[in-house]
């Protein structure tokens, strides 16, 4: 029988993993700093759920609040940088994404992460008039997870070329590529008419076809560039005179130390 | 999309159809002051930046993708691939992500290795800023000098893990390796050598040079709540006049008993921020010397105890059945750590580098993101440009030195 593969999930798995095994979780505790008190204080109802989970706080809110959270903790708690936001990819068990930015406060040095699930298809609204990093940031998360901001300046795709199909950090996205991906390349360079001729790009990079005469020599049985492989009798290595240098001790000289 | 047919040709690097007075002109990504891939579109009027949009991407390789498809140890050598200037300082960023979600500590010999390589590649990245920076203003001889010791430091890495370029030179733990013979009496001499040729040399040729003041003073302004706003770390936060150093902030490995200053500059321009980095390698050379003393008293213990996640020592593997065994799981399986997310950041020489790791439990990561600054600070750049002369475009891109395997990543 073969072996079942969910099709959800496509990223690379553990072969084998104990029947009994269940993970443990960082600890998550109480709310105890009075800086961090002062903010779960501050943003209030929005936040649903907050925590501290190694070393940093954690509130969770609701995907809608996500600028006025982010605006009460700018204006009134001091955090005036957002370090970095991006998305994780839930699709597979709750059909959600699961939003994080992480934002820092350079007076204390504290930080915190506010987190938030957004249902898949859903938008979420720009944070780009408060933070300005989240310009790039955003754009970003769009072109991995394909997940809308409203109201961003200039939302395009960033890495990835712009006539790009998929978005690539999903789960349901192979590592080497999908279909559109192999034949990205043979499209743009010869034209579609070519794909029969060229086919589909070898997106794996590991991949070695041993009947490949153009890119691979095989020492003892070569062939000329192109030809047909034929293994069947293996042939004298020839080297070329000029290749082997005579290394001998009284031309060269080592250093004892750098000079 | 430009869509070139035989009425419309395509010109690779103008733009003629426009019915006003400007003219778009693509920078990179071939040019040689892109640092790497980048693709500046410049909208000009006469020699005038209207409009700036920075196109990234050239170097896309999916390393936070290859992260959820490697286990935690085999994706510590692609880390070098992000800033491949000082890849030491990613390796160690990473690790220390790891570490704090195991909730492990490498031993106190590994620590001072650490934040020797680590100040080592902080000094090895801004020799390398201030030669490609002089070199892109025009001021070729620096760029020999700088690359000159340079090549010391990379010898004291050579030296240490036998690459040059893509250490690999730590590891989830601890380090792999002791320092060899003799590392730390070079190291002694290469400090001497750097705070040598900082003050005679670099210094020397650049800090009065008229020319160099003037291609540098007030050029690619940015006010603190700028610099704030558009994520900003590291030098160029600094440079706005913001004391943040995460290595006296949020202080990690041996930072907190050391002994060393955090230059900050007020000028918010390219000068300033071009002495930042020549105080920053003073100050690496103070620390580098406080280490040599700190390593002699240590313990030889390099990797953590943590049979559940780290391999035993190899003597151990190779003479006890049950290390042998968790030897031989955390290869095939990898580690499992727990449930959990964790954001670290760490002073890398651009900037606030981070990795958010969240884990599921699994042997592979569920989610890696790489929060590299560079990526920021190419961002700053489409509001920095805007109103500056095309002969600044060069220097300004020069001061924010981004290196594009982070960029793109």
């Amino acid at each position: 029988m073969r072996k079942y593969v969910p099709k959800d999930n496509v990223q690379g798995k553990s072969y084998y993993t104990d029947r009994f095994w269940v993970a443990p979780r960082v600890p998550r505790t109480q709310v105890e700093d009075a800086h961090f008190a002062a903010v779960v204080k501050a943003v209030g109802a929005d936040a649903k759920e907050s925590y501290v989970e190694i070393g940093q706080l954690v509130l969770n809110i609701n995907p809608e609040d996500n600028f006025k959270v982010m605006q009460t903790l700018k204006e009134e708690c001091g955090y005036t940088q957002c370090s970095e936001q991006s998305a994780v990819d839930y699709l597979a068990k709750d059909n959600e994404f699961e939003l994080f930015w992480q934002l820092l406060n350079v007076t204390e040095a504290k930080r915190v992460r506010v987190v938030c699930r957004l249902a898949n298809g859903a938008a979420i609204e720009s944070i780009e008039p408060l933070y300005k990093s989240a310009n790039f940031a955003e754009r970003e998360m769009f072109d991995m997870f394909g997940i809308k901001v409203n109201n961003h300046p200039f939302l395009k795709r960033i890495l990835m070329p712009d006539d790009w199909e998929g978005h690539p950090l999903l789960k349901t996205y192979p590592l080497e590529g999908d279909e559109f991906a192999s034949w990205y390349e043979v499209d743009k360079i010869f034209g579609k008419e070519y794909r029969d001729i060229i086919g589909p790009e070898n997106r794996d990079p590991a991949k070695i076809d041993v009947e490949d005469t153009k890119r691979f020599s095989r020492v003892g049985y070569e062939v000329p560039f192109g030809a047909e492989y034929n293994g069947e009798e293996e042939q004298e290595i020839e080297y070329s005179e000029t290749l082997l240098v005579n290394y001998n001790k009284k031309s060269s000289k080592t250093l004892d130390e750098r000079r | 999309m430009q869509v070139s047919n035989k009425l419309t040709p395509f010109f690779e690097n103008l733009n003629f159809e426009r019915d006003d007075n400007t003219m778009v002109i693509n920078f990179g990504p071939q040019h040689p002051s892109a640092h790497g891939q980048l693709r500046l579109v410049l909208e000009l009027e006469g020699e005038q930046v209207m409009k700036a949009y920075p196109d990234i991407g050239y170097l896309h390789r999916g390393i936070e993708k290859m992260a959820e498809n490697m286990t935690y140890n085999e994706f510590l050598p692609t880390t070098d691939r992000l800033d491949y200037i000082a890849s030491t300082s990613n390796n160690y960023a990473y690790a220390l992500a790891v570490e704090k979600l195991l909730g492990i500590e490498a031993p106190r010999r590994a620590q001072v290795i650490r934040t020797a390589l680590l100040e080592l590649n902080r000094v090895i990245s801004h020799l390398f800023f201030v030669a490609t920076h002089a070199l892109d203003v025009g001021a070729m001889s620096v760029f020999l000098y700088a690359f000159r010791e340079r090549e010391f430091a990379m010898d004291l890495m050579e030296d240490y893990c036998g690459a040059r370029l893509t250490h690999s030179a730590v590891r989830i733990g601890g380090v792999p390796l002791d320092l060899p013979a003799g590392w730390l009496e070079n190291l002694a001499a290469f400090c001497d050598k750097v705070d040598f040729e900082v003050e005679h040399t670099y210094e020397a040729l650049l800090t009065e040079n008229r020319i160099w003041k003037m291609r540098l003073e007030d050029v690619g302004v940015i006010s603190a709540e700028d610099a704030l706003s558009w994520g900003c770390t590291g030098v160029m936060l600094r440079g706005s006049g913001v004391k943040w150093d995460i290595r006296k902030e949020e202080p990690y490995e041996l930072y907190p008993e050391l002994d060393f200053d955090i230059p900050t500059s007020d000028r918010c321009d390219s000068y300033g921020r071009y002495r930042l980095y020549m105080e920053e390698m003073r100050q690496s050379t103070r620390i580098l010397r406080q280490l040599i003393p700190m390593y002699k008293e240590t313990e030889p213990q390099l990797m953590a105890h943590a049979p559940q996640y780290i391999s035993a020592p190899k003597e151990e593997i190779m003479t006890q059945n049950y290390a042998l065994m968790q030897h031989f799981v955390l290869v095939t399986q990898g580690m499992r750590p727990p449930k959990g997310e964790v954001y670290v950041p760490t002073e890398s020489p651009k900037g606030e580098l981070g990795f958010y790791i969240k884990s599921e439990g699994e042997p592979y990561a569920y989610r890696l993101k790489c929060r590299a600054p560079s990526f920021f600070h190419t961002g700053l750049l489409q509001e920095l440009l805007v109103g500056t002369y095309i002969a600044d475009v060069v220097t300004i891109i020069g001061t924010t030195n981004i290196v594009f395997g982070e960029v793109d990543r």
